[in-house]
């Protein structure tokens, strides 16, 4: 499809649960209301991402307001170095060396959900895998070859990419049997990640929450007024239907006259 | 006291006079329907567009190097930034699904007919200034496809043969499109441009108080008057029109407000998502479609894929793509049928105008799409069928069957 599509981009080879759809986000099912994800998101954003990507159109101190983090602690535990409270949240890297180091510079991340959709953010954050092929020994299923290393892979750990059979399903939801042996059918597909178990931090539930927490960190960085705009806008609405309900009725009285 | 003052005034300039010609006395058809709100539903946006407008320069910075983050700036560090640029960017496309509306409205009812030809031409140049409004602002932000967006329309001016790449580089002010080329856009969007547009919708709506509005019988309403030499079939625009106006600016708002404030992204058509990308010279997006009130003419501009008679297949598309644009303002001249509406018209009038609403519509679609072959094929096709309700009117509206049009207005 072209850009227009919901969200932006395409999830490049990244396989659905069923193994029958490839390329389509995973659904990021996040809330901007929930401050607790919103700070947690906040708090792995700026221990592991911030060291190389920066929020260069934010400010520390509408973060901490907007997250409802008490300025102290904020201070202490989530700024770095010595840049202050109203400072747009910058990295120290130098671009020249980051590029040489990666490849590409890491791109500021501020308007990264608006631009691939939140779906896609959540999408690539859980589709990294191991590949000796590549230069940093990862790779990731939705932006293949990308220059970024696994920064998480001490809390998800190693994840590969493996083959599976999968059952086949009938048109009845059922599996598909051979109509001879009685037996089921499956096929054979490429593709699926599975994390080697006991060597990550967290289990697989609880990093697919961290992500989410992160992925809601970023969309509320795109567009952190979303929940006052509507709110505003819920007001105005109101507004405009007691407006139009009146000039309605004035526009029917006097409608009257002219029949 | 008010009297006193309004004589005041009368005595040194035609207030009154003026107010009861062009508002509260002007006579307007009483048969008028719902597609004749979209015209001061336009001046509604109008003023949205520039009082928020105006609120954004506050901020903007017009350089290559600010643009981006000044946007930014806007939306989140300036008090309610947000809703000053949501409402300009919603109303940008607003402005553009009015005048279709409007525009489509005079083509059903021939409100371009005789005498309406000279506000028909008016109203065609106020929306070949919306189109450089709204090209010229779209690169303001300076995102990713604010830059090749300029970069591809801009680039069609160097396809025209012999002088094409020197004019290219004149408008530009440079050898590619740079701060220089934003700096120059950005004066003809907030000064040139809309200073044009308010004297020319000004010289419209006069033109219209001077003959009058059309109505959907294309009865000429003027024909019968009371003992006051006020036309039977009118009624005073205040505060009759006033009244309906207010009701349906109260629906229009409900529903601009409701993109604005829930969806101002509009699904990607209002903001584009690949706009969230400061511009960068070294990366093409993989996509680049323009806005979706241009979509229908750059599926013309891509539909022709073949050079002819030497010309490049580019000039030749953006040839296309701007007679697509400029073919509106001949249809007073076009159009050869005794009868003004659609309603009285014959089957090859309906046929071709059903025809021409259906091109525009699969166009603008192909347009926002990446093209295929089958898609340029399509493209193609609905472009002739697009100018065929054009350069076939004079035959077919001359030499169809038209039903009688009755002396007055038929209400119900």
């Amino acid at each position: 499809m072209n850009l227009h599509a919901a969200g932006g981009a395409a999830c490049g080879s990244f396989l659905s649960e069923d193994g029958l759809t490839k390329g389509e986000c995973k659904q990021a099912y996040i809330d901007a209301k929930d401050k607790a994800s919103l700070q947690r998101g906040a708090q792995i954003y700026m221990n592991y991402c911030l060291g190389c990507h920066s929020l260069k159109y934010a400010r520390y101190k509408r973060v901490s307001e907007d997250l409802e983090i008490p300025l102290d602690l904020f201070q202490e535990n989530l700024i770095f170095g010595d840049q202050k409270m109203g400072d747009l949240i910058q990295v120290g890297m130098d671009t020249k060396e980051a590029k040489e180091w990666f490849g590409n510079a890491p791109p500021d991340l501020t308007l990264e959900a608006g631009l691939r959709g939140a779906d896609w953010v959540y999408t690539y954050l859980t589709s990294f895998y191991i590949d000796d092929s590549r230069p940093l020994g990862v790779n990731n299923k939705v932006y293949e070859n990308v220059g970024m290393p696994h920064v998480l892979i001490d809390m998800q750990g190693t994840a590969r990419s493996v083959c599976k059979d999968m059952p086949l399903i009938a048109e009845n939801g059922g599996i598909k049997q051979d109509p001879l042996t009685g037996e089921q059918l499956s096929f054979k597909q490429c593709g699926f990640l599975e994390v080697d178990e006991g060597t990550g931090d967290l289990s697989a539930q609880e990093f697919d929450k961290a992500m989410l927490d992160l992925t809601n960190f970023l969309a509320y960085m795109t567009d952190p007024l979303k929940v006052e705009r509507e709110t505003i806008g819920t007001y105005v609405l109101l507004y405009l239907f007691i407006f139009t309900m009146l000039s309605y009725l004035l526009y029917r009285e006097f409608k009257k006259d002219l029949h | 006291m008010v009297t006193k003052v309004m004589n005041w005034f009368d005595d040194r300039l035609p207030l009154t006079a003026t107010i009861e010609r062009h508002l509260t006395k002007y006579p307007a058809p009483i048969n008028m329907n719902i597609w004749y709100l979209a015209g001061v539903l336009l001046v509604v946006v109008l003023v949205i567009q520039l009082a928020s407008g105006i609120w954004l320069l506050m901020n903007y910075e017009p350089t290559a190097d600010g643009a981006f983050a000044s946007i930014q700036y806007i939306m989140r560090d300036v008090e309610y930034g947000y809703i000053i640029r949501y409402m300009h960017t919603t109303g940008a496309s607003a402005f553009f699904a009015l005048i279709y509306l409007h525009m489509f409205r005079g083509m059903m009812y021939g409100s371009y007919q005789k005498p309406r030809e000279l506000l028909w031409v008016l109203g065609w140049i106020t929306y070949v200034l919306l189109c450089a409004l709204g090209f010229t602002g779209y690169v303001l932000p300076w995102g990713q496809m604010s830059f090749w967006a300029a970069q591809v329309i801009l680039s069609l001016l160097g396809s025209i043969p012999i002088i094409g790449e020197d004019l290219l580089t004149w408008i530009r002010g440079d050898y590619l499109i740079s701060g220089i080329t934003l700096n120059r856009l950005f004066a003809f969007h907030v000064v040139l441009l809309p200073l044009a547009l308010i004297a020319v919708v000004f010289v419209h709506i006069l033109a219209l108080h001077e003959v009058g509005s059309n109505n959907p019988d294309g009865v000429d309403v003027k024909k019968f008057k009371d003992e006051d030499g006020i036309p039977l079939d009118t009624k005073p625009f205040f505060p009759y029109d006033v009244m309906h106006d207010l009701y349906a600016i109260g629906v229009f708002l409900i529903f601009f407000v409701t993109i604005m404030f829930f969806y101002p992204d509009g699904g990607g058509y209002v903001i584009e998502y690949v706009n969230y990308e400061a511009a960068d010279n070294l990366k093409t997006p993989e996509h680049i479609v323009p806005s979706w009130y241009y979509t229908p003419f750059y599926a013309m501009l891509r539909a022709v894929t073949f050079p002819l008679f030497g010309l490049s297949a580019k000039f030749l598309g953006f040839v296309v793509m701007a007679a697509g644009i400029a073919i509106f303002v001949a249809l007073p001249w076009l159009d050869r049928s005794p009868v003004k509406s659609i309603k009285y018209k014959g089957i090859y009038s309906k046929f071709f105008l059903s025809l021409f609403v259906i091109s525009f519509f699969v166009l603008g679609y192909l347009g926002s799409v990446t093209s295929t072959p089958g898609r340029t094929l399509a493209a193609q096709f609905f472009t002739l069928t697009y100018f065929a309700y054009f350069f076939l009117m004079p035959i077919y509206s001359k030499y169809e069957k038209c039903k009688p049009v009755p002396e007055r207005v038929q209400l119900g």
